[in-house]
């Protein structure tokens, strides 16, 4: 059901509820709809909702609530963004408590209600949103048994449950209870601390297994209630003013006059401002859209800002806080001994998170608390930072979580909910703010660019001796560009160390056995470049790019196929796990990269690389084709092998895989932030180009499972190495190396024209 | 204040605007409190706002409400969770969406897509979808569900 349909205190209360309870079957396809909890189920919740956040980390009701009914709520940390994680929670909480996945159902992050895990990122839901789960659950569960004992007057031992019924082991049913007897809404008043028994995984019924995802079906009817949909009675409309297209960073969006005059014509148009924070709010949204563009603002001008093609130069010249991330042997002493030697320099663009739904959210501040419907990534933070920027005591804000689409890391959310929160409170009214686009990708915090500069040797028998990374990167912002407006303060970056973006070790040869090697991070201040922070799988995509095409030309000088030359370097049974589920689903034919090269203006190769983010393992092979004429490559088929540990529902680990390998293929393929001395130039679908559906890939995901080992990431983890085996898959099909991505026609055109030349 | 009557979903709904040239999107979002056609680009470039008018995959961000004649169907109106479409039907088989948030434009230009053809093959339907954008990388289940839909009619 769509909430925003609801009376509107029922709609403000965050009691609606993510449930199965509507559970039907219908025409061989599961059908689940999402509508409200029941009765008893609401008006806990709306208890549960009195007071701001956060609950007692370690009591099981913070995490836990059993119904009279015999259905359970379960209270996460971690927020839906398309990837399906709520239904792996679910499975978690379920099969700890042992009930059906028809019986349990979640609600959405509230800052009044849900506990603080921190932020929805580093594909850490399952990683670290489960673990305190399972702990909590598993102590509910322990407790239920306790009073199943008692009241059937046997010792705990001697119950089993089922779906949520307690009943005497080899009684077949004859003395039982329900959890939801036992505790029907009432408080189980305990604490965890991770000592009551958790499953064996060898016991696991729903874990491992892939019930269907909860939100699909009303997804598809339109029916899915997103941040977007919401309305509230007296609601105001607003707009951000930005110019069109951020400046280098550290200018923001500076006004030096506002015309309000400008926009007299626009029926109840009116300008918001705090600090250098400028807004227009109407009674229409139409009206607001005209009002923001119409505003006559004279915004001040910072440096120039070059442009993305010299982008990398002035990176590799900049004043930088060099850091050395592994180290060991002589690398450079061993390079001179090597048999061959193979290196180059790479470029690797700005991209934007370019979310598909402009962010967007709404602040109510009729209330006793600011409420404000947001669709961050992290509630407590949000709170955090709106109460920063007006000055009030967090309590006083309460932010609960709705989905807008698909973000892939800190896109404009923290913006729109400040907006929201700014408006609400300069007009006493609720305001929905929702970005254009041209806001989103101009003012988005981008991937930052990277330069790097890569060295590997190899001796005759194919051992890699040698390796040698330089890259070169700015950081990440930790504000956003409303709260420096509106505060009127610099932005802030985070400071070199931990939280900056530095090169990532595991991604730059640490799956090979090389005893000599270094990698070093060359951090650049952000000062003048654009706005940075973390963007899916952050920056292995240009680590793999360089790196793993360094290693295919060791492979190529030795004349060895790549696939047996990875495996003969690897040094971890995982690496080569995934390695070897890629190249079988593949069905890989060995050979040496480019040998085969076909004639003809269309012509194909194929790739494989390995890359990851931070703990799991992947591997891809790349299938494409290269029109020679136009420039023009289409990735045919992709495979890729992930090993994330214990995958808990391998279908959502496929769906993220696919999902994962297709923006690759988009982010090497196309996607570049373009700007020049005056700022972003790439604010539509036009101008940031992303894939389509003739271009897109036939995707073939396998997860690598490993029931024994804890579950790492997997919404991230595969990107690196498909953008590095379709980068050695266009050496494969031409005899050319791509040391730039995206690899555009107009680059690929140039490229192929130097190998005519030669 | 301009006054319009629409026909959407089988229904006249009369509706008062302050602008001739609002775009039929925000008054079907706004006014009438229908959420499944949504704003992605307001350009014509991605398709989240798709409508059908009179068999038509129609852009709703492109199109006055003025202009906004003939027989309107949004997504609400071609199915229900409980009673899906055939197209609803075989994204839900093929898990065909990560976010949703293009879901609307998918299902909404498949359906006007299959209604004038009848056995598309598999590139047909990447060029009748050619113009809809999908940041999730929901491609490859986007098509085996349009193919679906074909083939259960
Ligand atoms: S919103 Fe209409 S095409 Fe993008
Ligand atoms: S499913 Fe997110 S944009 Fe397509």
């Amino acid at each position: 059901m769509d909430d925003a349909m609801l009376p509107p205190d029922r709609a403000a209360d965050g009691a609606a509820t993510l449930s199965r309870r509507g559970l039907l079957k219908g025409g061989g396809a599961m059908i689940v709809g999402f509508a409200l909890g029941a009765p008893t189920g609401a008006l806990a919740q709306a208890a549960r909702g009195a007071k701001a956040g956060p609950p007692d980390h370690q009591a099981v009701d913070t995490w836990l609530a059993i119904h009279a009914d015999n259905t359970a709520t379960v209270y996460t940390g971690k927020c839906e963004l398309g990837q399906g994680n709520q239904t792996g929670l679910l499975q978690v909480a379920a099969e700890e408590l042992d009930m059906g996945m028809h019986q349990v159902s979640t609600i959405r992050l509230d800052t009044n209600i849900t506990p603080d895990q921190q932020a929805t990122s580093s594909s850490s839901s399952i990683h670290r949103g489960a673990p305190a789960l399972r702990a909590a659950a598993a102590r509910a569960r322990m407790e239920l048994l306790a009073r199943a004992g008692v009241h059937l007057g046997v010792q705990p031992g001697s119950l089993e449950v089922r779906d949520g019924v307690v009943s005497v082991r080899g009684e077949n049913g004859f003395r039982k209870v329900t959890y939801g007897q036992l505790l029907g809404d009432k408080p189980f008043n305990v604490k965890y601390d991770g000592t009551a028994p958790v499953k064996a995984p060898s016991d696991y019924r729903l874990v491992g297994h892939r019930p269907a995802r909860v939100d699909i079906p009303d997804k598809v009817a339109g029916k899915y209630t997103l941040v977007q949909h919401h309305r509230v009675p007296g609601m105001l409309h607003g707009r951000v003013v930005l110019p069109r297209g951020q400046r280098g960073f550290g200018v923001g969006a500076k006004p030096v006059s506002v015309d309000e005059a400008s926009i007299a014509h626009i029926k109840g148009a009116k300008v918001i401002r705090k600090g250098d924070f400028v807004g227009v709010v109407a009674e229409r949204e139409w009206d607001a859209v005209k009002a923001a563009a119409a505003l006559k603002v004279v915004w001040r001008q910072g440096e120039p800002l070059g442009d993305h093609n010299s982008v990398h130069a002035r990176l590799r010249k900049d004043k930088t806080v060099d850091t050395v991330i592994a180290n060991v042997g002589d690398p450079l002493g061993m390079m001179q001994k090597a048999a061959f030697v193979r290196g180059s320099s790479y470029q690797c663009p700005y991209q934007s998170h370019a979310p598909f739904a402009p962010n967007c959210a709404l602040a109510d501040p009729t209330g006793e608390q600011l409420v404000i419907k947001s669709p961050t990534q992290d509630v407590y933070s949000s709170r955090k930072q709106v109460a920063e920027v007006l000055g009030l005591p967090e309590q006083k804000v309460r932010i609960q979580f709705f989905e807008g689409s698909g973000t892939f890391g800190r896109s404009c959310y923290e913006d729109a909910t400040q907006a929201a929160a700014i408006m609400a409170t300069e007009t006493g009214k609720p305001v929905r703010v929702q970005f254009m686009r041209w806001d989103e990708l101009g003012w988005d915090n981008y991937g930052p660019a990277h330069a790097a500069e890569v060295r590997a040797g190899v001796n005759a028998e194919g051992d890699i001796v040698a390796y040698e990374y330089d890259g070169w990167q700015h950081g990440w912002t930790v504000t956003s560009t409303v709260s420096d407006s509106a505060r009127t303060k610099a932005g802030v970056e985070r400071a070199n160390g931990s939280g900056s973006i530095t090169v990532n070790p595991i991604s730059t040869g640490s799956m090979y056995k090389i005893a000599n090697r270094r990698v070093t991070s060359h951090g650049a201040p952000m000062v003048n470049y654009l706005r940075g922070a973390a963007l899916r799988s952050p920056l292995d995509l240009s680590f793999a790019f360089a790196s793993e095409q360094t290693i295919d030309e060791l492979a190529v000088a030795v004349k060895m196929d790549p696939v047996a030359f990875r495996r003969r370097n690897i040094g971890d049974e995982r690496w080569l796990g995934v390695l070897d589920a890629a190249v079988k689903a593949a069905d890989w034919k060995p050979k040496v990269m480019g040998s085969q090269a076909e004639s003809g203006d269309v012509v194909r190769g194929r790739g494989v690389a390995l890359g990851t983010h931070h703990v799991s393992y992947g591997a891809a092979v790349a299938e494409i084709e290269v029109n020679r004429k136009t420039g023009v490559i289409v990735t045919k088929k992709l495979y890729g092998a992930m090993d994330c540990g214990l995958t808990v529902n391998p279908a959502l680990v496929e769906n993220q895989m696919v999902g994962q390998m297709i923006q690759s293929v988009s982010r090497v393929l196309k996607e570049e932030v373009t700007f020049d001395d005056n700022g972003v130039t790439s604010l539509d679908w036009s101008t940031y180009q992303v894939l389509r559906f003739a271009e897109h890939p036939e995707v073939t995901p396998v997860v690598v499972q490993r029931i024994n080992e804890p579950s790492t990431g997997a919404g991230e983890e595969v990107m690196g190495a498909t953008a590095a085996a379709i980068a050695n898959a266009f050496f494969d099909a031409t005899g050319v190396r791509m040391r730039q991505f995206p690899m555009t026609p107009e680059r690929v055109l140039k490229a192929l024209e130097g190998q005519q030349r030669t | 204040m301009a006054r319009y009557v629409l026909e959407v979903n089988g229904q006249a709904k009369a509706v008062e605007v302050h602008d001739p040239q609002e775009p039929l999107l925000y008054v079907l979002r706004n006014d009438l409190r229908l959420t499944g056609a949504k704003y992605g680009c307001g350009l014509g470039q991605c398709g989240a706002c798709t409508v059908i008018i009179d068999g038509e995959a129609v852009r709703s961000c492109l199109t006055p409400i003025s202009s906004a004649k003939g027989k309107i169907t949004t997504i609400e109106g071609l199915g229900t969770p409980q009673k899906p479409h055939a197209v609803q039907a075989a994204f839900i088989e093929e898990q065909a969406a990560q976010c949703g948030y293009c879901t609307n434009g998918m299902v909404m230009t498949t359906a006007a897509f299959l209604d004038k053809s009848k056995s598309p093959s598999a590139s047909d339907v990447r060029d009748a979808l050619a113009a809809n954008v999908c940041r999730c990388g929901t491609h490859d289940r986007v098509v085996k569900a349009a193919l679906r839909a074909a083939s259960a009619k």
